[in-house]
């Protein structure tokens, strides 16, 4: 069923999203979310009597402006080296996070120093929500010294441990249980510290994944597993390697909520995240989010993606690009003017292009650094 | 007389003076307190062989039982160790290593180099390894070569009490992630060993025994059975060096070298299978850097190329013993110099 | 006393019950005189030479290379020219008949023991039994083994404990300042704990600057004061060997130190340099002798001298020297106060008492005698 999930997001009547399957104490029981295909949220609060303000509204401008920064310098990002890699200056694979922004920025904006994320060999979005320096990234990406790993990593280990960036990871499922020991470590330290394990539609289904979540829920541990379900397991769809409908069901066999979010909306994931975050901070365990969402590229760059629709990639982009959305939205309800975004936009692309050209420059390591960084001493 | 321990209450009390040292160090693993949301004792087991016992008494929820999940508990071991604390996580037979190995070797393994030196993995993993127990194929290997070949982690293969604790101490205190492999037919030998803590530098091989005629090179268990074939050998007239590498990772070559260059025979005694073992290992060692030094071809004895029996008749053959070390001994005594 | 002089494993050390028999330095038929070298024996912690005890030809070598003797066990027959052979085999036979190794036992091992002083748990070993007592005090980095050689044939007739200071072998590793002035309270303190009253103070190296120091301020407490390649007259010592024997960790870099405390470095077991690891090893040890070192010799000079002290001293005073110290230059020992007696031994290095222990211990004796 070639392109299943995405002709389902494009129908526009099919529910992408969801509910708590997972009732547990300290989240709301029966609040209902519900993110229809055209991205507009609905949200019933069954037992909750007053109707909330839209999450929109209760960021303060310079948090959307943030946002914005955020996606945008991901998008970008990705744009310039889905067109570097083509000239065949960039080294091995990458793989790119375009049409995924919302979901990095939309939990990421809720984390701190303290807190520590694992990633996925999808991972440039992750690091740059969290913080790594994007002349560290770029350099990384074309081996060069003044990587963040100082070219001994690449696109698929990029790492930035100071800020709480444990790593993209080159093993699909590789993170979850990494993610539970950082947890396990926050919480001895008891400063209210969270970790987040990022895993794809494929890693969702790694036994690791699943090892997690019940390690996390019997040890409640302040960790959030966010499934980055954008469809495609490499080229295999997610609705034939996955039992059941949404890798969200999984949470109640072990006993945390489980909550399905569009993944293309920055404000759902904004909002999600927002609640299972303060309740792991608050000691209330683990939470699974399930992001619906696309991806703009394929598997890896030079993936012909001819498991793909035609139109596939197109459609999404024209209707529900996060980025374009959330502007719209923003314009619209008159939050932020077309002026600042379009001051983000030039500072976002000078810094990329200005990071290409370092990078680019950049000496690449030297034969002894062969042989350092692999023991303390030896 | 220093006072004697057994190699299992060696193993306890590093981990207990470590743990009472720094707050950060945890152990944990499948029933590391061993009776955790029983009816019965919390701390019934200590461990399958009783190892950590009493530990959860004095430290508490320091002392993590896991559920049967070794990818998770291994990998969140790593994870924890990339976030301030130094774990101890306990893969209670090194055979489960098939069912975690991706969080040992491309996780935890990696971190450092892959990360341009920026993460500290401060990790143990404690593991039984060895024959002799009866406990047929899937719980009596020796895998320490298969971790040994993965750069990034460190390995050592304890023969002693005085050994076991000294080594321990410093895994626990090594910013590098360690493998810490447990001989299970090692934990009741006694030996003496002093009360203080102390730590034993890795890559530091023990000269157990000096002589002149032959150099007898292995780790864990079979130091024992070198020994035992040393013995033997003194009636015969052969004097046997026998060296205790402690560490494959890093290995001691010099010691090796050096040892062999009196001798000019070798003889290397592994319980691993015969194939890419740390015999084959030390002899390709001594080939490539000691030809000159040798006066008879390199011995090495190891089980045969098969799974561990489980029948005590067909494990007894499989396992290297002294009579099999004295033999291949005498064989490279038959060459002159 | 028969003709027949039985050559036999010697027991050297305390803890030795056997010696592996090395290279006859001279051939069965040799005639030789008292002390011609005859044998190598290596013993787990250090290796020798066996002497003739008298002159004789040698008639018999019995024990071979690389054999395992236990002490008192046969390795040749040292005897007249005269004396037929049959006589020599018939002793062999009815030797070795009769031989009964040593069996080990605790008592033989001697155990030390463990004293509190001042809050510091202080190891010691007692020898002997007589009304006159003394006190063994090692050097920096020692212990109570640094008299394995020393300490039995130095007990025979008087009650002699060997001390391990803070900081040093089995006791504690808290050092305070680490200054001489705190480790000499603590040794009156040790001297009060085991009930002496006086004590004869034997000490080696930084020992000996210690036993210096406490005799300088307790002289009614020290009958006499034997002072081996000692601390404290004058100011040169080798601060490089201080600095490596602190940082060392491995077998080799320890190898190195330990060499040049010996002469000869070939009396180096492996198993003595293990021992010096396994003490350095415990938790605290590098800091105690770092405290330690930063006070006894900052800088790699000895802090405090006392030379010109020696003369006010009223006990007697025996200064005994290795030619070969390169550790303490044995010019320490010249131009001191005619009352101090002053014996060098050639072809000995700061480890005097180990290297010529049955010299040092001839002169202690005679010294403690003469008191």
């Amino acid at each position: 069923m070639r392109g299943t999930l995405a002709a389902e997001f494009l129908s526009g009547n099919v529910p992408t999203t969801r509910l708590l399957t997972a009732p547990v104490e300290g989240w709301d029981k029966v609040e209902i979310w519900i993110h229809y295909g055209d991205a507009t949220v609905h949200r019933h609060a069954i037992t909750v009597a007053e109707e909330r303000r839209s999450p929109r509204m209760q960021l303060a401008s310079d948090e959307l402006l943030r946002a914005y920064r955020i996606m945008k310098m991901i998008r970008e990002f990705e744009e310039r080296i889905h067109i570097e890699f083509a000239t065949g200056e960039i080294p091995g694979f990458v793989h790119l996070y375009a049409g995924e922004e919302a979901i990095a920025a939309g939990v990421c904006m809720h984390l701190d120093e303290r807190d520590k994320i694992t990633s996925t060999h999808r991972g440039h979005g992750h690091c740059l929500a969290k913080g790594c320096d994007v002349y560290g990234m770029m350099a990384e990406i074309y081996g060069k010294k003044k990587g963040l790993c100082g070219g001994k990593g690449g696109s698929m280990h990029i790492a930035d441990l100071s800020k709480g960036m444990l790593g993209a990871n080159g093993i699909v499922g590789g993170g979850p249980p990494l993610a539970c020991g950082a947890a396990l470590a926050l919480k001895r330290a008891g400063a209210h510290g969270v970790a987040v394990a990022f895993v794809g539609d494929g890693g969702a289904n790694q036994g690791t994944t699943l090892e997690s979540l019940n390690l996390a829920s019997i040890w409640k541990l302040p960790c959030i597993f966010v499934i980055e379900n954008n469809g495609y397991a490499e080229a295999t769809s997610r609705n034939y390697s996955g039992a059941g409908q949404r890798f969200a069901d999984r949470a109640a066999g072990f006993n945390m909520p489980g909550v399905v979010v569009d993944g293309h909306d920055f404000f759902a994931v904004y909002d999600t995240a927002a609640k299972a975050i303060s309740r792991a901070r608050d000691g209330g365990g683990p939470t699974l989010m399930e992001c619906a969402v696309n991806r703009y590229y394929g598997h890896f760059e030079g993936d012909a993606q001819s498991y793909r629709a035609p139109d596939e990639v197109k459609k999404i982009r024209e209707t529900r690009d996060c980025i374009n959305n959330f502007t719209q939205k923003m314009i619209a309800d008159r939050l932020v003017d077309r002026a600042e975004l379009e001051l983000v936009d030039q500072e976002v692309l000078a810094l990329i292009a200005d990071s290409v050209a370092v990078a680019k420059a950049a000496p690449k390591p030297a034969a002894e650094d062969l042989l350092t960084d692999v023991y303390v001493s030896y | 007389m220093e006072r004697q321990i057994t190699f299992r209450q060696a193993i306890n009390e590093a981990l207990d003076q470590e743990m009472r040292r720094d707050p950060t160090v945890i152990v944990m693993g499948e029933d590391v307190a061993g009776g955790s949301g029983t009816q019965g004792e919390m701390d019934a087991w200590g461990g399958v062989l009783g190892v950590t016992k009493g530990l959860w008494g004095k430290y508490g929820d320091r002392v993590l039982d896991t559920p049967i999940s070794e990818s998770a508990f291994i990998g969140a071991a790593i994870g924890a160790a990339t976030s301030g604390l130094r774990p101890v996580v306990e893969l209670m037979f090194v055979d489960f290593m098939g069912v975690c190995f991706d969080q040992i070797f491309n996780q935890g393994a990696k971190f450092r180099y892959m990360f341009g030196g920026k993460a500290v993995t401060p990790l143990v993993i404690r593991t039984m390894i060895g024959g002799g127990f009866r406990a047929a194929a899937q719980h009596s290997q020796c895998l320490y070569p298969m971790f040994t070949h993965i750069p990034g982690l460190k390995c050592v293969v304890p023969a002693t009490p005085y050994d076991a604790k000294g080594l321990l101490i410093q895994a626990i205190r090594d910013p590098d992630p360690v493998i810490f492999f447990e001989h299970k037919m090692l934990y009741s030998l006694e030996g003496a060993v002093p009360e203080e803590a102390y730590a034993i530098p890795f890559g530091e091989a023990n000269f157990m025994r000096e002589g002149r005629d032959v150099t007898i090179a292995t780790v864990g268990r079979m130091v024992h059975v070198a020994m035992e074939a040393a013995t033997m050998m003194v009636d015969n007239r052969v004097d046997c060096e026998v060296i205790d590498l402690r560490t494959t990772s890093p290995i001691d070559s010099d010691s090796i070298l050096e040892s062999v260059e009196k001798t000019g025979r070798l003889v290397v005694v592994d319980e691993a299978s015969p194939r890419c073992n740390l015999a084959t290992d030390i002899s390709a060692l001594v080939a490539q850097n000691g030809f000159r030094m040798l006066k008879a071809p390199i011995r090495m004895v190891t089980p045969p190329h098969t799974p561990v029996p489980f029948s005590d008749v067909l494990e007894d053959l499989y396992l290297p013993d002294a009579r099999k070390v004295a033999t291949a001994v005498c064989e490279v005594m038959r060459y002159k110099a | 006393m028969s003709s027949v002089h039985a050559l036999t494993m010697p027991k050297w050390g305390l803890s030795m019950t056997e010696g592996e028999v090395g290279r006859w330095l001279v051939g069965a038929g040799a005639e030789v005189g008292r002390g011609t070298e005859l044998v190598e024996i290596e013993t787990e912690k250090i290796a020798g030479v066996l002497e003739a005890p008298t002159p004789g030809v040698l008639r018999r070598t019995v024990a071979r290379e690389s054999d395992m003797v236990p002490v008192g066990g046969l390795l040749g027959i040292l005897a007249d020219a005269g004396i037929p052979d049959s006589e020599i085999d018939a002793f062999i036979v009815s030797f070795q008949a009769h031989f009964v190794p040593e069996v080990e036992s605790e008592t033989s091992r001697s155990r030390s023991e463990t004293i509190m002083v001042d809050g510091l748990a202080l190891r010691y070993r007692r020898l002997g039994s007589g009304a006159e007592q003394a006190v063994l005090i090692h050097g920096f980095g020692g212990d109570l083994n640094t008299w394995l050689f020393n300490h039995e044939e130095l007990a025979a007739g008087r009650t002699v404990y060997a001390l391990d200071l803070p900081g040093h072998g089995g006791s504690s590793k808290q050092v305070r300042s680490g200054a001489l002035a705190d480790l000499s309270q603590v040794l009156g303190g040790f001297l009060d704990g085991a009930g002496l009253t006086k004590a004869h103070l034997v000490g080696h190296s930084m020992g000996g600057a210690l036993a210096l120091e406490f005799a300088l301020a307790h002289p009614e407490r020290v009958p006499s004061i034997c002072l081996i390649a000692s601390g404290g007259l004058g100011s040169e010592i080798d601060g490089d060997y201080i600095d490596g024997f602190i940082t060392a960790t491995r077998r080799k870099e320890m190898q190195r130190q330990i060499e040049k405390v010996f002469a000869n470095p070939q009396l180096i077991s492996r198993q003595l340099v293990e021992d010096v690891l396994k003490y350095k090893r415990l938790d605290g040890v590098e800091a105690a002798l770092r405290t330690i070192a930063a006070q006894f010799c900052p800088g790699g000079q000895q802090a405090i001298v006392r030379r010109h002290q020696l003369g006010s001293l009223t006990m007697p005073v025996l200064v005994i020297w290795g030619a070969g110290d390169r550790i303490i230059p044995q010019t320490h020992a010249a131009g001191l106060p005619d009352s101090v007696r002053r014996e060098i031994l050639t072809g000995s290095g700061h480890m005097v008492q180990m290297e010529e222990a049955s010299k040092v211990n001839k002169l202690i004796r005679s010294f403690w005698d003469s008191v």
